[in-house]
């Protein structure tokens, strides 16, 4: 699916969320030059393309008493980073998964987990069953907790507003 | 927060529908009206449990985006965390236990527009900045289970 001028105009509508009034979707139209029937289609498409992989509310995980995450890395040999990465991306201890690039010297690892839970034990027992459960004891491994959120809001695409 | 709240943050996290009363479709399954709805939900995102009702973007198919890292001298990690969280294109900005102490992750138009925003940012803070691009993602998204069962 190609996105065109218009759905991008869309997608940036969006992307601070739905206004919380009776017709959203129509309120959402106004904005864009859209019928209310145009945009829900827009959206429905993108859904059935993938382009938008979820769409619903939104929680802050933290302030629901999730406050423990940690963002669990492996050096994973290139050959085997695929396979191993859609398993873990199956596990239900882990929120995201990802490849990303090794950034030798600085940076060994390939595969990101991200792991969410209750509080810090918590997490790191999710982890140790994830390693023991997938066979990942003998890759290079290094867990980084997050102390500090700095800041956390929804990704913002397509036209900027000018200030946040 | 009640029992309605957490059905109400629980169980619409995808699949949200999409239809001219949206509210009021949640409120028939949840047995209220679609003004207690928007009042709920309204409540919801003041108090912060609530970020948005909206999309989550499959990365890349709509602008670009990377998850950056900084190994920042503890002294100045204020000063350079202030610095990162100041640009709209910065969504998401943490403080991790490693050398490379803090991670925040970039969106904007297109892949240069993030290259830009990155190279402003090493400049501004006189340290390397750590490109980590998205190369494959494996986990489905299906919401955020609150496990409140």
């Amino acid at each position: 699916m190609e996105l065109s001028d218009r759905d991008l105009a869309l997608v940036s509508a969006i992307g601070d969320g739905l206004p919380l009034v009776e017709r959203p979707y129509l309120a959402i139209g106004e904005a864009v030059g859209m019928s209310e029937i145009e945009v829900i289609a827009r959206i429905q498409a993108m859904k059935e393309a993938g382009i938008i992989r979820r769409f619903g509310i939104i929680v802050r995980h933290h302030e629901l008493g999730f406050r423990a995450n940690a963002m669990s890395v492996w050096d994973i040999p290139d050959d085997k980073v695929s396979e191993i990465g859609r398993r873990l991306g199956d596990s239900p201890e882990v929120t995201l998964c990802y490849r990303r690039p090794r950034r030798l010297p600085d940076w060994p690892y390939n595969l990101f987990c991200m792991v969410h839970g209750r509080d810090r034990p918590g997490v790191e027992q999710a982890i140790k069953d994830l390693i023991q459960r997938h066979g990942l004891d003998g890759h290079g491994h290094a867990v980084l907790f997050s102390t500090r959120r700095f800041k956390q809001t929804g990704a913002r695409y397509g036209r900027r507003k000018a200030a946040e | 927060m009640d029992k309605l709240d957490r059905h109400l943050l629980n169980d619409f996290q995808r699949d949200f529908p999409l239809v001219p009363h949206p509210y009021a479709a949640l409120g028939e399954q949840l047995g209220m009206s679609e003004a207690e709805v928007i009042g709920r939900l309204a409540h919801l995102s003041d108090q912060g449990s609530v970020s948005r009702v909206g999309a989550v973007f499959r990365p890349h198919t709509v602008g670009g985006s990377t998850l950056a890292a900084m190994a920042v001298p503890p002294a100045d990690l204020e000063r350079v965390a202030a610095l990162v969280s100041s640009y709209a294109e910065v969504n998401h900005n943490y403080q991790r236990e490693h050398r490379l102490n803090l991670w925040f992750v970039v969106t904007a138009p297109s892949p240069e527009a993030v290259g830009a925003v990155l190279a402003d940012i090493s400049a501004r803070a006189g340290l390397e900045v750590l490109d980590l691009p998205l190369l494959e993602h494996f986990h489905i998204d299906l919401g955020f289970d609150l496990k409140w069962s």
